[in-house]
């Protein structure tokens, strides 16, 4: 194959050892976005996974259709560490506007498997990295006729060649293959000799290299799933009727996983008919609008956005705080501010949603960690909407919702009923109990409501954004306005107690220092703590799962001299949070920040943590542990 | 305070309808508009619609966004849920509502400004959706709340009480609504109690996406001479296309009229629409017709009113999405959540 001018299929980096691990390493796919890389690239990180070893897939995409650069990175850890190592092990660039920048990602003694049809000038290659070029474009024209199939079958080749190089099993992938294509012989046969072409050319012309996969059995009963689609399921179980949304990224998958999960479990077999409605709004102002009406009119209700979604839809918010409708929302949030990042991954909606709306606002937050967690806050949310009469925000990520995660199974309890709050019925209003739509009764903050056609002529009220006294009648007097604006309060403070209450990690030494995170940090945290504690460094953790924060939380902070407070904003939004909500003292939390639209790593965390405890190098906590005053980042 | 409560007298020969309840059991708070305005003349049409027509107050959800014309669900219908949501939004607020019970009579009530300025998208868009609802757009082509600004309905060339001469083209929401597909589509007079309450009453059975526009001078703003919209000019340049009759029998009627000069039409609920034609050449089955008859008598100056066009078999939006029948707010567990089985059997598919 090797033609005089063109590098050597097999050429191994000069004076440095090449990498060699088992169950631990990255490979990211540098792609061009169309290509058809993208179902090759989940069926090498299934494999992976058929063979018992722990995958974190992430996509790495643009905002555009066709012809722009994707990536697609997938780390393998024995361990299970599921969030972003850094770095690259082995780099398979199949996409020359990227080449230079995906080379220099390779760790040295890596590996850049490539395309070796075309010359590569020597000079495009690095001397510390192994390269292993595969020809295959010649290979594919040469074997089949159709354009359209001589590019998708490149990504197969390239799946069987790395599976003989890695040595992942070929029956993990035809068992794959079989799933994919059930049904579809044609499709099925195909594949599997596009496999094994790849295969067959790895074993004869390619050398083993010295990442390894090796069947394990860490995986469990774990599964595979997208934070979106779990969200969307969440929603179903939930109870939610109706879904009223607008398409942004990254959230449109939750709506479109919703119809999906829909057409299975809510559809009558033998009518056809739905029990549920999916609107697709001309914008989210009329998205949230009909998530309000309908959960006025006593159904459940939710839409799904993110970022720039919610700023429309922040009037509305107001209206269903202060007027008291449950509302669902799911905020996939993304880069911003502005359009910002759209197809990257932030947490930094934090304050825009705590506080949405003009006047005095407070609203609830939920922060899942994982798919599972959407699956359950979701479901959760929609109880707590409907018992705190506002709206709740899942607050998910980009990380969370496009990427397919590791996560434990989800579970549903059978006797568990909706809790649809407190809502008076047509008997209790006959029986001539006292209806005041914004009445305290219960000394929780929470009145009764009552659905619209309730009864003849008891328990109709008038909803509105304007003042009114607890009968829901229009007043601008001052002691009615007072009135319910304390309730309000208090019935944010029922809430505390209502909603996911946050998970504490005692170290196993005792520590003065602690480390608040929440969401999508959970797998880099969960590898720093084990990493820190290795080199010595021991802190207390708690992960917050919900705003408004229990009293646990203050507690958490004051119980320790300085606690890091990890998020992925620019301008420490949780901790400003905190500090505004519980009136801690600033100075004892410490904000480990990480913005550059890529999910957080465990390297990145143990990088600040160190550099801020080290008194050597001058870190904030060491200046404190030295005497001297602890100063924020 | 502009909330004032009725005093609950009821005189004991008032009259009841069918249903049990008198005249009174329609009305609402005291009105806070201004005497005179055609707002409140509105307000009573759709009091006397639904008390002739049976409807149990509760059944009746009224909506409406932000503005003069917003304000007036208050003054009827006091025994129904209302909802007066944000500027513009009703629309979508209605929409959700209409998902989540589709055994309620939906009512919406916007403004000039409400509709057809800050709201003109949701307008539009609930309009093709076809949802089920009366719609109902009292129109003075002026900002009474905020004193005196011109809508986006005011005519071009038409003067403010102040003075400035509108020069913007006006949206004419009625031929708006027929573009995008209104099932039913009237316009009329506050000052027309006659035209008005039938073409409210056939609207609350239409079934589907029902719009009326009905010129309700403003009194304080906009009932000088040079507006558009002034009773005066209204009552000289109204040109109604037909009379109707509403008639609630579900049997055959025979018309005693000479053919040609009464179009029966019977509604999908099996009522009829006796349209009387005071213009031979009008067809309100004809959409397309019916857009131009608008189009070409609305360049001469004249307010072209009555029933516009009506679509005698509508689908709405509940039909589009082949809805149960059952209200989603009366579902529960057992129809709602597929249990942990088939989440179990997920569960095994995601490995």
């Amino acid at each position: 194959m090797n033609a005089p001018n063109k590098p050597e299929t097999m050429r191994p980096a000069s004076h440095t050892r090449p990498l060699a691990a088992v169950n631990d390493f990255v490979v990211k796919f540098a792609n061009v976005n169309g290509s058809g890389s993208a179902s090759a690239n989940e069926l090498f990180a299934k494999a992976i996974l058929r063979m018992g070893v722990p995958v974190s897939p992430r996509n790495i995409f643009p905002s555009n259709i066709q012809g722009l650069p994707t990536w697609y990175e997938v780390r393998v850890s024995e361990k299970g560490w599921l969030g972003r190592r850094g770095g690259v092990d082995m780099m398979v660039a199949m996409n020359p506007q990227t080449w230079d920048r995906d080379l220099k990602e390779i760790e040295p003694g890596g590996y850049l498997f490539y395309d070796s049809s075309k010359f590569v000038p020597h000079e495009k290659l690095r001397d510390d990295v192994n390269v292993i070029g595969m020809p295959l474009t010649e290979i594919c024209n040469a074997t089949y006729a159709d354009s359209r199939e001589r590019q998708l079958m490149k990504n197969i080749l390239y799946l069987g060649a790395l599976s003989v190089l890695l040595g992942i099993d070929a029956a993990a992938i035809e068992q794959l293959f079989g799933e994919q294509y059930k049904g579809k012989e044609r499709l099925l046969d195909s594949n599997v000799k596009a496999l094994h072409l790849g295969r067959d050319y790895a074993n004869e012309c390619l050398e083993p290299v010295g990442l390894r996969i090796e069947r394990r059995d860490a995986v469990g009963d774990r599964i595979f799933m997208e934070g979106n689609s779990a969200a969307a399921l969440g929603a179903v179980y939930g109870g939610a009727t109706v879904c009223a949304w607008y398409p942004i990224t990254p959230s449109s998958s939750v709506a479109e996983a919703f119809a999906r999960w829909c057409q299975k479990f809510r559809t009558d077999k033998a009518t056809g008919q739905a029990k549920h409605a999916i609107v697709q709004a001309e914008d989210e102002l009329a998205s949230i609008g009909m998530v309000v009406g309908a959960g006025w009119n006593g159904a459940r209700a939710f839409t799904a956005t993110s970022g720039p979604g919610v700023s429309l839809m922040t009037e509305f918010i107001g209206l269903a705080y202060f007027a008291e409708i449950p509302v669902t929302i799911v905020n996939v949030q993304r880069g911003g501010p502005s359009t910002g990042m759209p197809t990257r991954t932030q947490q930094a909606d934090i304050l825009a949603c705590a506080y949405a709306s003009h006047g005095d606002t407070k609203h609830v937050l939920l922060f899942p960690e994982d798919p599972t967690e959407c699956f359950e806050h979701t479901a959760a949310a929609l109880d707590l909407a409907d018992r705190l009469q506002t709206p709740v925000f899942v607050m998910t990520d980009l990380d969370i919702g496009m990427n397919t995660r590791l996560c434990r199974p989800m579970k549903w309890d059978d006797s568990r009923r909706y809790d649809r709050g407190k809502v008076m019925t047509a008997a209790e209003l006959e029986a001539g109990r006292d209806f005041g739509r914004y009445l305290d009764v219960d000394g929780d903050g929470i009145p009764f409501r009552t659905y619209p056609g309730t009864h003849p002529r008891r328990g109709a009220y008038f909803t509105r954004g304007t003042t009114r006294n607890a009968y829901a009648k229009y007043s601008e007097a001052g002691p009615d306005y007072v009135y319910n604006m304390e309730r309000l309060l208090k019935k944010f403070d029922t809430a505390k107690a209502l909603v996911p209450q946050p998970v504490v990690r005692k170290s196993p030494r005792r520590t003065q220092l602690g480390a608040i995170y929440f969401g999508s940090t959970s797998p880099a945290m969960d590898e720093a703590l084990e990493v820190l504690e290795e080199h010595g460094e021991n802190l207390d953790t708690m992960r917050v799962r919900a705003f408004p924060f229990p009293d646990s939380v203050r507690e958490f902070i004051e119980a320790h001299d300085a606690v890091f407070v990890v998020e992925q904003n620019r301008d420490a939004q949780f901790k400003t949070l905190l500090v505004n909500e519980l009136q801690v003292d600033p100075q004892r939390l410490v904000s480990v920040l990480h913005y550059d639209g890529t999910p957080i790593t465990a390297r990145f965390i143990i990088g600040r943590i160190t550099a801020a405890v080290s008194g050597t190098r001058g870190g904030a906590i060491g200046a404190r542990r030295r005497g001297g005053a602890l100063g924020g980042e | 305070m502009t909330y004032i409560a009725k005093p609950r007298l009821h005189h004991p020969t008032l009259q009841r309808n069918q249903v049990g309840y008198t005249r009174r059991d329609y009305e609402g708070a005291i009105s806070t508009l201004c005497a005179g305005c055609g707002h409140d003349s509105i307000s009573a049409a759709i009091v006397q619609a639904c008390f002739e027509l049976d409807i149990e107050p509760h059944r009746v959800a009224k909506l409406s966004g932000i503005g003069c014309s917003s304000k007036t669900p208050d003054y009827f219908l006091g025994n129904s849920h209302g909802f007066n949501s944000v500027h513009g939004r009703m629309p979508s607020v209605l929409t959700g509502a209409n998902l989540a019970n589709r055994e309620l009579l939906y009512l919406g009530v916007s403004g000039d400004g409400d509709s057809a300025s800050i709201g003109m998208g949701q307008f539009a868009h609930v309009m093709r959706r076809g949802v089920n609802m009366v719609y109902i757009v009292e129109n003075n082509g002026v900002y009474g709340l905020t004193k005196g600004q011109f809508s986006a309905t005011a005519d071009a060339g038409s003067k403010s009480k102040r003075g400035v001469v509108n020069m913007d083209a006006p949206i004419d929401m009625v031929s708006i609504a027929l573009q995008l597909g209104a099932t039913y589509v009237g316009r009329s007079f506050s000052g027309d109690k006659a035209q008005l309450v039938p073409l409210i009453k056939g609207a609350i059975e239409h079934g589907g996406a029902a719009f009326i526009d009905v010129i309700s001078p403003c009194v304080a703003f906009n009932n000088h001479p040079g507006s558009t919209k002034s009773y005066d000019y209204v009552r000289e340049h109204n040109e109604a296309v037909n009379r109707i009759d509403f008639i609630e029998t579900r049997a055959e009627i025979t018309t005693g009229y000479a053919p040609g000069a009464v179009v029966d039409v019977q509604q999908h609920d099996g009522t009829w629409l006796r349209l009387r034609k005071i213009h031979d050449d009008y067809d309100a089955t004809d959409r397309i017709a019916a857009m131009n008859y608008i189009a070409r008598h609305q360049a001469r100056g004249e307010v072209v009113t009555g029933l516009l066009f009506v679509d005698p078999e509508p689908h709405d939006l509940h039909a589009h999405l082949n809805t149960v029948a059952t209200p989603f707010n009366a579902l529960g567990e057992a129809d709602l959540c597929p249990g942990a089985a088939a989440l179990e059997a997920l569960n095994r598919s995601m490995r």
